[in-house]
């Protein structure tokens, strides 16, 4: 387990270099997606106004407010990502994103693209909302404002973190071999419970 | 009797959904940092550190652990001894919702299940979900306030065994289930467990038995050690925190039981994420309202 402090944009060779069960902190930007985000830009075919080339992206649909015309976040958390999936090849190929910043995993075909183009799956911890919103400095844009809380936020973030790699560029996947080290221990435990 | 003033009802219902969501209670905070303790996966201490630093900070800022502000739920007892208006206090209860999320101001999480346009004022047709129940030796008004969160709501089961199936067949549903579920429910959280009654009321058992404090057992001795059994091996399987790996899955395992048909040997899980958030109050006749978890 490495400890890794990076700065946005992230390079494919910092992204290569990064193993799952490895810890990251980063500095720079980060961007804020969500389901409706993503069904905007790919299905109802809208490019997005910004270069999202090396960026980090988010699965968040944040609570933010305005104040004298600035928003500002109340509370910026992270959702599941599995309902994201079919987005997120798309995204690494033609856009550039080299971290996908979510909780609970990506599929198999979400991996190949990682592996093909250099990116990674960072796992945030769930749930630990205040903590996220405590390490972003400035909400920068909001772009697709319209669609806000599933609009296309630009977060300026500090020290963001832990991340877990979770999913590397290498095929690497923690959580599916957590699950396959579960179902080799479940004959015992079923064994123990009494329902083998 | 007919001086009761209901907006007391509101005011606290909205301060409820509120201090959910802001305030861990301590039972879910000393058993977080008791798992956290226990934890042996840097990984996984690595994400216990970071789960005890959002509860800090939500207490330092007066803000929301979790930005899933979930949907509301309403655990209500309503003391005999008292005239409590029982349509006055559905309303309030309504009301109270809708002006936390207003005033706090937080995300409604509540939407239309076909349109999907969210009212933002986190209620609507059905919402907030409302339990009722009645205590004959009390003369309040308790309410026990649950904000459920999606993440572990979405991995919800329930199924209809047959008596032949046996205890067995309950045991080992509980455990695929936790398994099946993996990461999403942001483990480790309670698993709640339903079992006998109607289809309908086993998912409610489950979802009564996520409303107690952690490791607060059935007082059936039977079912607290099955309790454990099941509590031995979620942990066994090494889900872990997150579902990154690691010895802590599950901070504990609740059943609740009701009677069930002859035929019928139904069991629901209800799944909650780590931070456990639910918030107390209980009002008396006279007005005065009491805080807790």
């Amino acid at each position: 387990m490495a400890r890794v402090h990076l700065q946005t944009p992230f390079s494919e060779e910092a992204i290569r270099q990064l193993r799952v069960g490895d810890i990251v902190h980063f500095d720079g930007t980060l961007f804020g997606i969500r389901d409706l985000t993503q069904i905007y830009m790919f299905d109802q075919k809208h490019e997005p106004p910004v270069s999202l080339k090396g960026m980090p992206c988010i699965h968040t649909a944040p609570s933010l407010k305005k104040v004298d015309g600035k928003w500002a976040p109340i509370c910026v958390g992270t959702t599941t990502s599995y309902r994201m999936d079919r987005f997120t090849p798309p995204l690494i190929e033609k856009y550039g994103v080299r971290a996908i910043i979510g909780k609970g995993g990506l599929y198999e075909q979400s991996l190949e693209a990682m592996k093909k183009f250099g990116a990674v799956y960072l796992a945030i911890v769930g749930g630990a909302a205040s903590l996220e919103t405590q390490q972003i400095v400035e909400v920068e844009q909001v772009y697709w404002e319209h669609l806000h809380p599933e609009a296309l936020y630009q977060f300026r973030v500090k020290d963001f973190g832990p991340l877990t790699v979770a999913m590397d560029s290498h095929g690497n996947n923690l959580y599916r071999e957590v699950k396959a080290e579960a179902m080799a221990r479940l004959p015992e435990v079923y064994r123990k419970l009494g329902v083998a | 009797m007919a001086s009761f003033d209901y907006r007391i009802v509101e005011e606290t219902a909205k301060q409820l959904y509120i201090r959910a969501l802001c305030d861990l209670p301590p039972d879910v905070r000393e058993a977080i940092k008791k798992a956290a303790a226990r934890e042996t996966q840097p990984t996984a201490k690595e994400v216990f550190k970071a789960m005890l630093a959002a509860i800090d900070i939500a207490d330092e800022k007066k803000t929301l652990v979790c930005q899933d502000t979930g949907l509301p739920i309403y655990m209500v007892k309503i003391g005999t001894g008292f005239h409590w208006d029982g349509a006055e206090i559905k309303d309030r209860l309504y009301e109270g919702a809708k002006r936390a999320t207003q005033e706090f101001p937080f995300r409604s999480s509540s939407t239309h299940p076909l349109t999907r346009v969210n009212p933002q004022t986190s209620v609507g047709q059905g919402l907030p979900v409302v339990y009722w129940d009645f205590r004959k030796e009390a003369d309040t008004l308790e309410i026990l306030m649950i904000p459920k969160g999606s993440g572990s709501e979405n991995m919800s089961s329930m199924k209809m065994f047959i008596p032949a199936d046996g205890v067995k067949a309950l045991k080992k549903f509980i455990l695929d289930a936790f398994v099946a579920a993996g990461s999403n429910p942001c483990p480790p959280g309670i698993i709640g467990v339903g079992i006998g009654g109607t289809a309908d009321l086993v998912t409610r058992l489950a979802k009564e038995a996520i409303a107690r404090p952690v490791g607060h057992r059935n007082p059936d001795p039977e079912i607290a050690k099955m309790e454990l059994e099941l509590e031995d091996a979620i942990n066994a399987t090494g889900i872990g925190p997150m579902g990154l790996g690691g010895d802590i899955s599950t901070l504990a395992v609740h059943i609740e039981t009701a009677y069930t048909h002859i035929t019928q040997n139904p069991v629901a899980v209800n799944t909650q994420c780590w931070p456990a958030r639910r918030a107390r109050a209980t009002i008396h006749p006279n007005g005065q309202v009491e805080h807790g978890y």
